[in-house]
């Protein structure tokens, strides 16, 4: 449909305006595939040779570029983060909006919004003098992949609570007063009405956060420890993509440069893959009968 | 249409006016500074500061490592290199100059009862032979070894020293810079670390809870850095061919004068005692 059909006056701003907000949505997607392209071409001498990407060790100096590890302490800290915060965020959001007194619930979501805009690295900064002194005293040597999750979880935890609060909110519109006339109780309603309709923009609220996880530097480089091995319990020291970029990219060249290319485009696949994912979810449960009929359906 | 003509009007001048000082740059003195990637960043600065107090020179820093820096300047590809170690008696055709010194300290938490480690002990530390620090004369708690990441001339001076390679080290905390170490060690009465020697004593002197090991029986202090008395240190050095051009000869002596001591402990080097 051309948009110069629904112009009333002068087509011709509007089809201006349409090709000024064509631009800029072709402008945004092209800088992200040709950031694809860049980080494809810069890490292609090992992402396409059988230059043992794949592999455990990690010793530049000696020409071991394997990848794995660290892409098992990227899952392993962003997924357990977001397990870490998933529970109380919506247990803070229900008792915000349901079970708070009103004045209470605005103050917490304010304080939410606070939390949510201070900068990633505060939390590091924290974490380290903070959180790992605490963890090492009953575990040694306290940065670990559980310093990592909490001050993730920590991280995550504020715009997870936001999300969940405006699905909420939208759930509670539609449906609470009806739930109310047919004499079901506040809990009862959260549970079996609101929550389940709010469900198909929790999940996807949840994997953009595991996104966001998922690329986390400073803070994370401040407090797991940095070391490349493979998570053998919750309390061992490992090392995620980004803070290997971040550690090792100054001091790089050649063939240790282009390794470190390939922890970014492994990191954007990566993150790209989630983000579709929550799309493609969120389609489904719009569409199926789960997430509470036709309602959701717009 | 008269908006756009003023602003026509801007741009071309701009355009002139760059154009005019590049070409003022290019007719100027170049100069190509390369080698070690440890001294690149004080080059860099050094030569900052050189160009602005010298219209129309042009110093060209760029890093790739010692040998690199020797080998630009014997093929003549670089008026300068920077090597982060003494000249080899092979290298006896070149000639240097040292603008700085490097220096780690070993610390550990104010509370830690250990006075001084050997070279045998650091080394069975850090490479995981002995994990308890009653196994060296102190409490009976784990250590935690904090080891610095690939890259780092920290990194490279420790292993050379010691003689190890870096997969031998069993770290316990991998750590980016310095003031990420300090914080490590200061939070953890169990950890040992090593820094860059400036940083730790004046971290130490500002009441951070970490010590530093004296070495080989020679106290860690930026003082037996400069005096080349503490074991685990290097020169920086600028080196060149006996035949200079005047201008890298100015640099040279730039590098060396007491007015970049700020520059030289801004990178957490140690300005060398005799100036």
């Amino acid at each position: 449909m051309s948009p110069a059909s629904i112009s009333y006056r002068r087509p011709s701003a509007d089809r201006l305006l349409y090709r000024a907000l064509a631009i800029s949505a072709g402008a945004v997607a092209a800088i992200l595939a040709l950031i694809l392209v860049y980080l494809t071409a810069a890490s292609a001498g090992l992402l396409f040779a059988d230059a043992g990407l794949w592999r455990l060790d990690w010793h530049p100096s000696l020409g071991a570029y394997g990848l794995l590890a660290m892409l098992v302490g990227s899952l392993a800290v962003s997924v357990l983060a977001v397990l870490f915060a998933v529970p109380p965020g919506l247990v803070l959001a229900v008792w915000g909006r349901f079970f708070a007194p009103p004045w209470l619930g605005g103050l917490y979501r304010g304080a939410m919004g606070l939390l949510a805009s201070i900068p990633s690295v505060v939390y590091g900064f924290w974490g380290l003098v903070a959180l790992v002194p605490w963890l090492n005293r009953w575990a040694p040597p306290g940065a670990s992949l559980l310093a990592g999750a909490l001050v993730l979880a920590l991280m995550i935890l504020p715009i997870l609570v936001l999300q969940a609060d405006l699905a909420l909110d939208e759930a509670r519109r539609r449906h609470l007063a009806a739930a109310m006339a047919l004499g079901a109780s506040v809990s009862g309603t959260v549970r079996r009405v609101l929550l389940p309709t709010a469900a198909p923009q929790l999940l996807p609220a949840v994997l953009l956060q595991l996104g966001r996880a998922l690329g986390e530097t400073m803070a994370v480089l401040m407090v797991a420890g940095n070391v490349v091995q493979l998570p053998e319990a919750i309390t061992t020291p490992i090392r995620t993509l980004t803070a290997n970029i971040a550690l090792e990219m100054a001091y790089a060249s050649g063939a240790h440069q282009t390794a470190l290319f390939a922890s970014g485009w492994l990191l954007l696949v990566l993150v790209t893959l989630i983000m579709l994912g929550a799309r493609a979810m969120a389609g489904r449960f719009a569409a199926g009968p789960a997430g509470g009929g036709k309602g959701d359906a717009h | 249409m008269q908006f756009l003509s003023r602003n026509l009007f801007f741009v071309v001048t701009l355009v002139a006016a760059l154009f005019a000082t590049g070409c003022a740059r290019e007719s100027g003195e170049h100069l190509v500074v390369t080698g070690s990637s440890t001294i690149a960043p004080l080059a860099t600065v050094l030569a900052e500061r050189f160009e602005a107090t010298h219209p129309g020179v042009k110093i060209d820093v760029q890093a790739g490592g010692s040998a690199r820096g020797v080998a630009d300047v014997r093929q003549g590809l670089a008026n300068i290199g920077m090597v982060s170690r003494a000249l080899k008696a092979d290298e006896g055709d070149l000639l240097a100059d040292t603008i700085a010194r490097d220096g780690i300290a070993i610390i550990v938490h104010r509370d830690n009862p250990v006075a001084a480690l050997t070279r045998e002990q650091i080394i069975a530390i850090y490479t995981g032979q002995v994990r308890d620090w009653k196994a060296v004369g102190g409490a009976d708690a784990p250590i935690t070894v904090v080891n610095k990441a690939e890259g780092r001339s920290t990194l490279e001076l420790f292993l050379s020293h010691f003689k190890l390679e870096a997969p031998a080290i069993r770290a316990d905390v991998v750590i980016g810079d310095n003031q990420q170490g300090i914080k490590t060690v200061a939070g953890n009465p169990q950890a040992i670390g090593y820094v860059s020697i400036g940083t730790a004593e004046y971290e130490a002197s500002r009441g951070t809870p970490i010590r530093l090991l004296p070495l080989g029986g020679v106290e860690a202090s930026t003082a037996a850095v400069a005096a080349g008395r503490f074991p685990l240190s290097r020169p920086l050095n600028l080196v060149h061919r006996s035949e200079l051009s005047g201008i890298a000869r100015d640099f040279i002596a730039f590098a060396r004068s007491a007015e970049v001591n700020d520059l030289v402990t801004g990178q957490y080097f140690v300005p060398p005692a005799v100036r």
